[in-house]
């Protein structure tokens, strides 16, 4: 198991590297620079710009300069000042060093703002949401499939699966506007936009205060987002308890006379829904990429909405550094889920 | 399992006594495959869809990119017994079938000529994966050791690069450089191309560059599997090439899983475009889009719904059809479930 994660562990730093290189290379291949604007600047100024912010140097320092700043701790005494370049995601005093971490430069459109400023104001909303859209799917999803399964071939199955046939045939981009129109706008039962929750954020990302008024603007995006990955944790989950009820194990509990009830949550149960945390790792990445368009349809202040303008605004700084932050978060994501299915099912040997 | 024959095969060899004795693969998965409802309704949709996209001149006569200002948000009668909410403040016409857009442009053609990108990326996007992917995967799992080794670490690596991130990137990089470019050269040629497909040629790109992935590691697994069998064996003892063995005694065996597979990930294909139209790097307007109609209709969804309903109903009419014949084809084709009914 230790040499399995270490193996991984260096793994995923090829990965991050493969990452880094990728997109760094497609987005400085795109024209324009942090200093060309409608109206020209000096060439005098440019030169000096481009001279203080490395723009000058070979595209592998360049590149060198940005993983530096974005991928490596920084351990120093100076502590941080105003400037744009200087903006880093995590920065905090431990004793007499600044620990320094994450500066993604400053964004090419919002001229005052980094794109930390973009992530500190924006990310905590898509955390809330995407955390309220796994739990929709976790709430939905396992149940419905765990029902199928246990009822297979009944009307209980064949509505199970409908639902989860429905969540994959819809996606946010239909079910959004839908739950819009029906809730929000013809019936007036929910706000069709918004957001209830404003800083500052218990733990740097959790609402102050949940109440309706989070909820009642929660709801309907964390349900367009979460339903389709709810139908997919239900396929999953029927599928494997399927297979779980038909061990040897399970028959043996049964011919000791166990109970029903003992038999299904002890024994089936617990060891069907351990392939169901494969799933985690898609699903954070569906849901990752699902708010760009749910905030985008729901007018949601977060960093999915932000993203899209910044996509139209051709804000490269801003895009690169989102897909950059969102990537690493995923393949993290994945290697932490993988080593906890490893830990789970002991069958499971990687070597 | 019968080795299955390919078509010119059976038809050359005059008495092929087994093929002809028992059901081929794909009579028997036909047979499956009319038996399964869902899927035969499925089935009747993507053919309606296809005729639709075909004949979309015939059957839109209005164009979908002609702008008549004085038209815009107009509808038809009938949509305000639907959305009741509209009485108010709605300027009623009856030209056109499902009202006029923002600027004025018939939706109904939109939404119409809009078949035509979906379904295109529906059989494009499993087309160019598929290529990639089998020759690829082939290649790897056949020659095994040191080329596999490194061939597969290469794809892992790409793997690990959440896919939709990927696209968006590469995306935002090809829409960003035209700006740059020169006349003249290769990229100048390439992004005229774009030009003429309305924006289709990149998207066929960016899924071409990430879904062939698990393509490969599906056709390297299933080749790893097929290359010990004893027909294999056989056709080496008696002289055929690397390359025969691959495309006439492999390949034809390890299909059917492999066009299941493309076959469920079509609806991915879909959402993928109409995701990338939504958030701005899809089709060029004024190339109709079902994801770029709903993005320009959610702005309006308050006071004209249709302009974005309607685009979703046949987004999601589109996705529940290729899904259940995904569903369907698995069931028919799946070699595991073959023989258990």
């Amino acid at each position: 198991m230790g040499r399995y994660i270490a193996r991984r562990l260096l793994y995923l730093i090829v990965v991050l590297l493969v990452v880094s290189i990728i997109t760094f290379g497609l987005m400085h291949a795109v024209p324009g620079g942090p200093f060309s604007r409608e109206k020209a600047l000096p060439e005098e100024t440019i030169k000096v710009l481009n001279a203080r912010y490395h723009l000058d140097d070979p595209l592998y320092l360049q590149y060198l300069h940005y993983v530096n700043n974005v991928m490596i701790p920084h351990l120093t005494t100076v502590p941080p000042t105003n400037s744009l370049m200087d903006d880093y995601l995590v920065s905090v005093k431990i004793g007499p060093v600044w620990f320094r971490w994450m500066n993604f430069g400053p964004s090419y459109k919002s001229r005052s703002r980094t794109v930390n400023d973009i992530f500190r104001d924006n990310l905590p909303i898509s955390a809330q949401l995407g955390t309220m859209a796994l739990l929709v799917a976790l709430v939905i999803g396992m149940p419905l499939g765990i029902m199928a399964a246990l009822k297979q071939n009944t009307i209980l199955d064949y509505f199970g699966m409908s639902v989860a046939i429905f969540g994959v045939s819809v996606p946010v981009i239909v079910l959004g506007p839908l739950l819009v129109w029906i809730f929000g706008v013809a019936l007036k039962w929910l706000p069709p936009t918004g957001w209830g929750a404003k800083p500052p954020y218990t733990f740097g990302f959790l609402p102050s205060k949940f109440g309706w008024d989070f909820f009642k603007f929660a709801i309907m995006p964390s349900i367009a987002l979460g339903l389709g990955s709810s139908a997919v944790i239900a396929r999953l989950t029927r599928a494997s308890l399927l297979q779980t009820i038909r061990e040897d194990y399970i028959r043996t509990a049964r011919a000791k006379g166990l109970k029903e009830r003992i038999i299904i949550v002890r024994h089936a149960l617990k060891n069907s829904l351990i392939p169901v945390v494969t799933i985690l790792g898609p699903l954070f990445a569906a849901l990752v990429t699902g708010t760009f368009v749910t905030e985008t349809i729901f007018g949601i202040p977060g960093m999915g909405k932000y993203f899209v303008t910044s996509i139209t605004n051709r804000d490269y700084p801003v895009i690169m550094g989102t897909i950059l932050l969102y990537a690493v978060f995923l393949v993290i994501a994945n290697l932490v889920v993988d080593i906890v299915y490893a830990y789970l099912d002991p069958r499971i040997r990687y070597d | 399992m019968t080795q299955v024959k390919l078509e010119s095969e059976k038809l050359g060899a005059g008495g092929a006594p087994l093929t002809q004795k028992r059901e081929s693969l794909w009579q028997d998965a036909m047979r499956r495959l009319v038996r399964n409802r869902a899927a035969v309704v499925g089935g009747t949709i993507v053919i309606l869809l296809i005729l639709t996209a075909l004949f979309a001149p015939y059957i839109a006569i209005k164009s979908y990119e002609v702008q008549v200002l004085s038209d815009q948000n107009k509808v038809p009668q009938w949509i305000l017994s639907l959305f009741p909410t509209m009485k108010p403040y709605a300027q009623v016409t009856t030209d056109y079938p499902f009202g006029a857009d923002y600027v004025g442009r018939d939706l109904f053609s939109r939404i119409v000529y809009g078949a035509r990108v979906s379904l295109t990326v529906a059989f494009i996007g499993p087309l160019i994966s598929l290529i990639i992917g089998v020759v690829y995967g082939s290649i790897s799992g056949y020659f095994g050791g040191k080329v596999d080794n490194v061939m597969m670490r290469i794809v892992d690596v790409l793997y690990a690069f959440p896919s939709l991130l990927f696209i968006i990137l590469l995306m935002a990089f090809f829409r960003g450089t035209i700006s740059d470019i020169q006349p003249g050269t290769f990229a100048y040629a390439v992004n005229k191309i774009d030009e003429s497909m309305g924006g289709l040629f990149f998207i066929f790109i960016g899924i071409g560059l990430t879904a062939w992935e698990t393509m490969a590691r599906l056709t390297r697994g299933q080749v790893l599997a097929a290359r010990e069998k004893e027909y294999i064996e056989a056709a080496r003892t008696i002289g055929a090439t690397d390359l025969r063995i691959m495309f006439r005694h492999i390949l034809p065996n390890i299909i059917g899983p492999l066009v299941v597979s493309e076959t469920l990930a079509i609806p991915g294909y879909i959402s993928t475009e109409t995701f990338l139209s939504f958030i701005g790097l899809g089709v060029n307007p004024p190339t109709p889009s079902w994801g770029s109609m709903i993005s320009e209709g959610s702005g309006l969804i308050r006071s004209y719904p249709n302009q974005t309903l309607f685009p979703a109903l046949a987004l999601a009419i589109t996705m529940f059809a290729f899904n259940f014949l995904g569903d369907g084809l698995r069931d028919a084709l799946d070699p595991r479930l073959r023989g258990t009914q």
